[in-house]
């Protein structure tokens, strides 16, 4: 590793311009003639719309247009529509409702779009759209999962009969049933994941700019995926054919996922634009992002987890309602399914396991991936059980998790994942040596002497990143291929310009991505630009999420940067007048391996330019492309110990210590990936202490606003103790594993883990807030 | 927010005259108006601005009487060697209002007029018994507080002032809501030549307010032991999705134990 190179600790490049407020985001794009819109939403969980007056509205000061739905729709614009199709074990297809960018009949949650204004200024627009009179017929509203499966519920789409969008199964119910039968211990338990709300510092924004002189449409928008973006509105929106459809995500403030979807909004602006002849942008505001950016979680499961009398694990039974929100958004209906009960075996060897997932509408926010997306859930429920198992078989819950870990790869569990390559043992006892797990105890009877409840869990998760490969995921519905492409440009000077598929969102990419290049050629980061977020620059890409742009996206760059490689060696070769196998990239030179006969970097990549003195029948210049598809998922995996310590007269838990032990496979850059992690645990500490969005029953959402829903804070969090063993991934050629999500995935049960061995229950909800701990606590004494 | 008509007062006479004008609201700080203003719940036509009248500012500490402007911030109060002398309680609660943008903005006028039932100061006046003195008349802090966001204000009536007798001990304790990081519950608890009086805020239904129970206990014996056992009823009190009217209960109990603890130290 050079100072620059692989495994090297180089502070972000990009850090620069995000610290100085010199970033550019959406908002920040300004385009000649640009105007405004806002947005009319439904103040109304469940609606009909009797009828909608614009008069008042288009007589309003600065407006240029007021549209609705149904304009949308005989322009032929499409509904949104759910990408990956999931059948139910009857064999029928998902059931998925219409949902119309601007809604025509009715509305199904509070934030459903209406109408659109187009004005001068946001002002006037935002008046404008407040003078919108709509009358609504009011409707009864159901926001819990469980009670719109119940007979007679209010019915959310008419396509999904009891709002049951659908029932699917995985793995084998006979010798699961069979196993349970025969246990000599069953632990049961329900296990509800709350849902949350994404809140990216930067709140989704769109800006469409229709080009009456070229017929072509240009957006920015905040996307983690501008390329799945483009293809989408093209090919299901029917905004434009893909030639006429440009699509930018320039800096993005922050995406956990809700930045993955197509969202009504950019449709609208671009349709919009067209419709109105001035360019139109729309930014979200706080309250807009809490009501209608996709939701994450909200699972209500029941689990049965059998052992032999060895307490081995014999088989694992699991039933799961996820409820999707009023809509199917673009990924949603992966994310309870393959994201969540593939991952239902953990890092244990369990012979038998069945999971039935039934999808549900309700009258709230759709809801879709969000960091983790069903890996956190399935860790929570596994990590939870294995937790309350150990209690209810008085043994230590280190060891029974030992005891049941996968210890030969590749393993093939029976819910369709092959894990490549693992060692949990190595975790398992890397965090235990951190947290002193042995001095626990003292510790508790030092806490209980200050009148201190102190709990200590574990967590041993594991995820699946990189979703890929595109075969696979093809044959189970993915609408899209999951691999990655990359083009490497060397300039005529020996400068690089890296074009990718991935999108950088907060993960890093300019640095990091640099750093291989540097590995390879010896060239500076900084000579190194990493170009992406446009669909004119890069040609194609399937963009950042499910931590696949160190597995996918790097390792498609080092296909490229295998074709650059082998192409200047062959002009060096020719050059120096040697054997094309002898020739050797070091430190920026170009040399004959036992020779002093070198090149300087540049001048080879100048040499590929000039033309003058190439190989015959060699093309000029040095340029290479490369599709990457992935020939497996990647396994990262980990162990997490919490430690926390409870004030019984309030119930608020602090986070005394907290310790990963992580798998990542090989790290490009150490600090990133550290940075990674801490904003993992920090998001699955909120998870589990304070964060929960809670719609009442009439469908409003109560937690719209920071007075309401808490996010973390640094207050809330302890320094973390990280360290990283690895095992590299042998299913790409760098053996990266991704770590974006690990953080968020492992943390919620160990807090959970140590809050109930704290309070010596068996359970708590998400979040575990002190009004919930001290609920808990005075009803363990009663 | 929508468009609105700024009015810098120069005086409390002219501030007066000029929130006749329309249908004005009185700024001191803004800390509650303007968010509101900003997501349009609330839409003035005028906004006269307290802030830099100079009679409104600053501490007067003469013997026990500590005398407070109303536009005075909550960063002066916090730091104002004078009452962090006479009254460290009051200076210590300024200095867990809000974060510091808030606290060299927001004023203890401005707070009080607001009357939030989650606010600081109205637990401090109520528990120190303090006058409020406005451009027409003094009201006492027991006749202000009328309940959620409403006082003995009348229309354009503009507190100029709050008074108080610095007591021989006090002490404030808050339990934060996680989100908002106003009081689910806070206690202030002051012991004067008039004996104990303890104000509850964030809790109670219907606003600040001095809690009996509480009150009976320390009265025999000023100790935070005293009020062990000690219940103070759920009824009346606030339950929201932050927290349950028992944990409310509860949370009173604690914190007057923890802000006699702290009164007494």
């Amino acid at each position: 590793m050079g100072i620059e190179g692989v495994g090297a600790r180089v502070a972000r490049k990009e850090d620069k311009r995000f610290i100085t407020g010199a970033g550019r985001y959406v908002d920040d794009m300004v385009v000649p003639g640009m105007k405004h819109a806002a947005f009319v939403r439904s103040p109304h969980a469940h609606a009909q719309i009797k009828k909608i007056d614009l008069k008042k509205a288009q007589g309003m000061p600065g407006v240029i247009g007021v549209l609705t739905g149904k304009e949308l729709k005989a322009d032929g614009i499409g509904n949104l529509i759910c990408g990956w199709m999931i059948h139910s074990k009857d064999g029928s297809p998902m059931k998925m409702g219409a949902w119309s960018p601007l809604a025509v009949d009715k509305v199904r949650y509070v934030g459903d779009a209406v109408v659109v204004v187009v004005a001068e200024t946001k002002g006037q627009a935002r008046d404008a759209a407040e003078a919108v009179d709509i009358t609504y017929k009011e409707l009864k509203a159901v926001v819990d999962a469980t009670k719109a499966l119940e007979k007679g519920a209010p019915q959310v789409h008419a396509e999904a009969e009891n709002n049951l969008i659908f029932d699917w199964e995985i793995g084998d119910a006979k010798t699961t049933d069979a196993a349970i039968k025969e246990a000599a211990h069953v632990t049961r338990m329900k296990i509800v994941n709350n849902r949350l709300v994404p809140n990216a510092m930067e709140p989704r924004a769109a800006l469409g700019h229709y080009d009456r002189a070229e017929d072509h449409y240009t957006c920015w928008t905040t996307s983690q995926n501008p390329h799945v973006a483009r293809l989408v509105m093209s090919a299901f929106y029917n905004v434009a054919p893909e030639n006429k459809l440009r699509v930018i995500a320039p800096d993005v403030g922050g995406g956990f996922g809700s930045k993955i979807y197509i969202y009504p909004e950019e449709i609208v602006c671009l349709w919009a634009s067209k419709k109105t002849g001035v360019p139109v942008k729309w930014v979200a505001d706080r309250t807009e992002s809490f009501l209608t950016d996709a939701h994450g979680r909200d699972h209500v499961s029941t689990v049965e987890m059998a052992f032999d009398k060895d307490n081995r694990i014999t088989g694992l039974k699991v039933d799961t309602i996820a409820n999707l929100g009023a809509y199917m958004s673009l990924f949603s209906s992966c994310v309870p399914t393959y994201l969540y009960a593939t991952l239902l075996s953990g890092q244990y060897d369990i012979p038998a396991i069945h999971a039935n997932v039934r999808t549900v509408y309700t009258n709230t926010a759709p809801v879709d991936a969000y960091r983790g997306a069903g890996r956190p859930e399935a860790t929570y429920l596994l990590e939870r059980t294995m937790e309350a198992a150990a209690r209810e078989l008085g043994v230590s819950p280190a060891e029974l998790r030992r005891k049941n870990f996968i210890t030969t790869f590749p393993h093939q569990t029976p819910v369709i994942m092959n894990y490549d390559a693992g060692d949990y043992a190595t975790s398992l006892d890397a965090a235990m040596k951190t947290a002193d797990y042995a001095g626990f105890a003292k510790r508790k009877a030092d806490a209980a002497g200050k009148g201190k409840l102190r709990g200590i869990g574990m967590s041993c998760y594991i995820e699946a990143c990189g979703i890929a490969p595109s075969a696979a995921v093809g044959s189970l519905g993915a609408g899209v291929g999951l691999w990655e492409s990359a083009e490497v440009r060397v300039n005529a000077v020996g400068t690089i310009e890296v074009l990718t598929g991935s999108h950088s969102h907060g993960q890093g990419h300019e640095t990091t991505f640099a750093q291989l290049v540097n590995q390879r050629f010896g060239v500076p980061i900084d000579s190194v630009s990493i170009v992406h977020g446009d669909t004119d620059k890069v040609q194609m890409g399937m963009g950042t999420y499910g931590s696949r742009s160190g597995a996918v996206g790097m390792s498609a760059i080092a296909k490229a940067l295998d074709k650059v490689e082998a192409k200047a060696k062959k002009i060096a070769a020719h050059l120096l007048e040697a054997d094309e196998g002898d020739i050797v990239i070091e430190n920026g030179e170009v040399k004959v391996a036992g020779t002093d006969k070198s090149l300087p970097w540049f001048q080879v990549a100048l040499a590929a330019y000039t033309a003058h003195n190439l190989p015959a029948g060699m093309e000029p210049g040095l340029k290479e492309t490369a599709f990457y598809d992935p020939a497996n998922f990647t396994f990262p995996a980990g162990c997490y110990i919490c430690e926390v310590e409870i004030d019984p007269e309030t119930g608020t838990t602090e986070i005394v210590q907290f310790v990963a032990a992580d798998d990542f496979g090989n790290i490009i850059n150490p600090m990133i990936v550290e940075g990674q992690v801490h904003g993992g645990i920090a998001q699955g500490v909120g998870q589990a202490l304070l964060e929960g969005a809670h719609y009442d029953a009439s469908g409003q959402l109560l937690t719209a606003s920071y007075m309401d829903y808490t996010m973390p804070r640094a207050g809330d969090l302890p320094s973390f103790k990280v360290s990283t063993s690895n095992t590299p991934c042998p299913s790409n050629p760098l053996g990266i594993k991704g770590c974006g999500e690990a953080g968020a995935i492992g943390s919620p049960p160990a807090v959970i883990n140590a809050i109930t061995d704290a309070i010596g229950i068996a359970d708590i909800t998400m979040p575990a807030t002190p009004s919930t701990v001290w609920a808990a606590i005075r009803a363990a004494k009663h | 927010m929508y468009s609105v008509n700024y009015h810098r007062a120069a005086s409390v006479t002219e501030a007066a005259k000029l929130v006749k004008s329309g249908d004005a609201k009185l700024l001191s700080g803004g800390m509650t108006l303007i968010p509101a203003m900003k997501t349009r719940l609330a839409a003035p036509s005028d906004l006269v601005d307290l802030s830099r009248i100079k009679e409104l500012q600053g501490v007067k500490v003469s013997g026990k009487t500590v005398t407070i402007g109303a536009a005075t911030t909550h960063f002066d109060v916090a730091n104002d060697e004078k009452l962090r002398k006479a009254c460290p309680a009051l200076a210590h609660l300024a200095s867990l209002i809000g974060d510091p943008a808030v606290r060299h903005k927001g004023t203890i006028g401005g707070s009080i007029a607001n009357n939030d039932p989650a606010a600081d100061y109205p637990a401090a006046l109520l528990a120190l018994g303090a006058t409020i003195a406005t451009n027409k008349r003094e009201i006492s802090a027991d006749k202000f507080f009328k309940g959620l966001f409403e006082t003995a204000l009348k229309d354009g009536e503009i507190i100029t002032a709050v008074s108080f007798t610095a007591p021989a001990k006090a002490a404030y304790e808050k339990f934060r809501n996680p989100a908002s990081r106003y009081a689910i519950v806070g206690v202030f608890v002051a012991k004067g030549k008039d004996g104990v009086s303890v104000a509850v805020t964030g809790a109670g239904d219907d606003g600040v307010f001095r809690s009996k129970e509480i009150e009976a206990a320390l009265a025999k014996s000023f100790d935070a032991a005293s009020l062990d056992g000690v219940k103070v009823p759920a009824k009346n009190l606030m339950s929201d999705i932050h927290a349950s009217a028992d944990y409310r209960a509860n949370l009173i109990v604690v914190m007057a134990k923890r802000a006699v603890a702290a009164a007494n130290a």
